[in-house]
């Protein structure tokens, strides 16, 4: 059975996406995205050292683009203008790619969305052809907004960015799931595999992450971990859980054909 | 002629040392201020900057020049560059 990821009109075997950041070297974020199976995976785009170390690895060399597919973010963006600008430059970089992660954020302390700038940022990439995946509040009524704009997934946060504290409103994420017909991914807050199998439990289409893998002991380790976890959140997702039933308890064994009670 | 340089003629040079006008233009690079004694192409400034052969992205006075203008692009005085590469990042 094949159950791929379908974002834009593309299909992704995995349904893991993986950040680029916080890594000890290129051989670790390497090894980490190799074990983690994903095929997108996030960048930054940042100034360039001017005039030192001409020889300094890149970290194209390390993830070669014809291998992975690279969602360049506008992450350090507060407002709607620089997020704009970071991702033509980032199409310009990575010749003429247009798949982008649109997050605005409102303040460094929590690095919550903006989520008025976010809009008005989507609005503006979708015009000029990006195919915009974003980052944004677990609000369902944002997320439809964004839908509405023409952005190819919505990501909400389960909870605050490099915070590991795991998804701290399923039943709101439940409702942009409900809400919106574009893939929901789960960006930001996951600490460990249960989060990731959670996320994916309740229906979203996939997981994005980066120090929950990057911050762990054993970040290859880790990277193995949340694969599976993805792989066994989305069948029981798509195995469709038993009810929850409080004060039904029943027995598993039959109830039948028990062997009689000894008489005391 | 740009705004610094006719700036620069009208002040005049007031010691008579500096009797030769040398056309200097600044210009500004991922916010440093950088001096070149002639306008130049943005694929010379690449050069320059050790960078020919990187990938690399540049934005001039808030647009991106396309690798393919590098070449024809003149780099004016006062013009403010942005020249970016991919990092890792969430």
């Amino acid at each position: 059975m094949s159950d791929n990821l379908l974002i834009a009109g593309k299909t992704y075997g995995s349904r893991l996406l993986i950040g680029t950041g916080k890594y000890k070297d290129f051989a670790e974020t390497r090894a980490a995205v190799e074990a983690s199976g994903a095929e997108i995976v996030t960048v930054a785009i940042r100034r360039t050292n001017i005039g030192q170390n001409a020889n300094e690895p890149s970290l194209l060399d390390a993830l070669p683009p014809s291998k992975f597919t690279y969602l360049p973010n506008t992450a350090g963006c507060y407002n709607a203008a620089d997020a704009v600008r970071t991702l033509r430059l980032a199409r310009e970089l990575l010749d003429g790619h247009d798949l982008v992660k649109l997050e605005v954020l409102g303040d460094p302390h929590t690095l919550y969305p903006n989520m008025p700038e976010t809009l008005k940022a989507a609005g503006e990439l979708v015009r000029d052809g990006f195919k915009v995946m974003v980052y944004c509040s677990d609000d369902p009524i944002q997320a439809q907004m964004l839908e509405a704009a023409g952005c190819v997934a919505v990501m909400p946060l389960a909870s605050l960015i490099g915070s590991g504290m795991g998804i701290l409103n399923p039943w709101n994420l439940q409702l942009v799931i409900d809400k919106v017909k574009v893939p929901v991914l789960v960006d930001a807050g996951v600490g460990t595999a249960s989060d990731a199998a959670l996320a994916m439990e309740l229906g979203c289409d996939g997981v994005l992450m980066n120090t929950a893998v990057a911050a762990a002991r054993n970040p290859v380790l880790m990277a193995k971990a949340m694969k599976k976890a993805l792989e066994a959140g989305r069948e029981a997702f798509l195995a469709g859980r038993m009810p929850k039933k409080l004060y039904s308890a029943a027995p598993s064994s039959p109830t039948e054909g028990k062997i009689a009670p000894r008489a005391a | 002629m740009s705004s610094a340089v006719s700036a620069r003629r009208r002040q005049g040079f007031s010691t008579p040392s500096l009797c030769i006008i040398r056309l200097v233009i600044q210009v500004f690079v991922n916010g440093a201020a950088q001096r070149f004694e002639q306008p130049l192409a943005v694929s010379t400034l690449i050069e320059k900057m050790a960078l020919a052969g990187k990938k690399i992205a540049v934005e001039r006075n808030g647009e991106i020049v396309p690798r393919g203008l590098h070449a024809r692009t003149v780099i004016e005085d006062g013009d403010q560059l942005e020249i970016v590469v991919a990092v890792g990042g969430g």
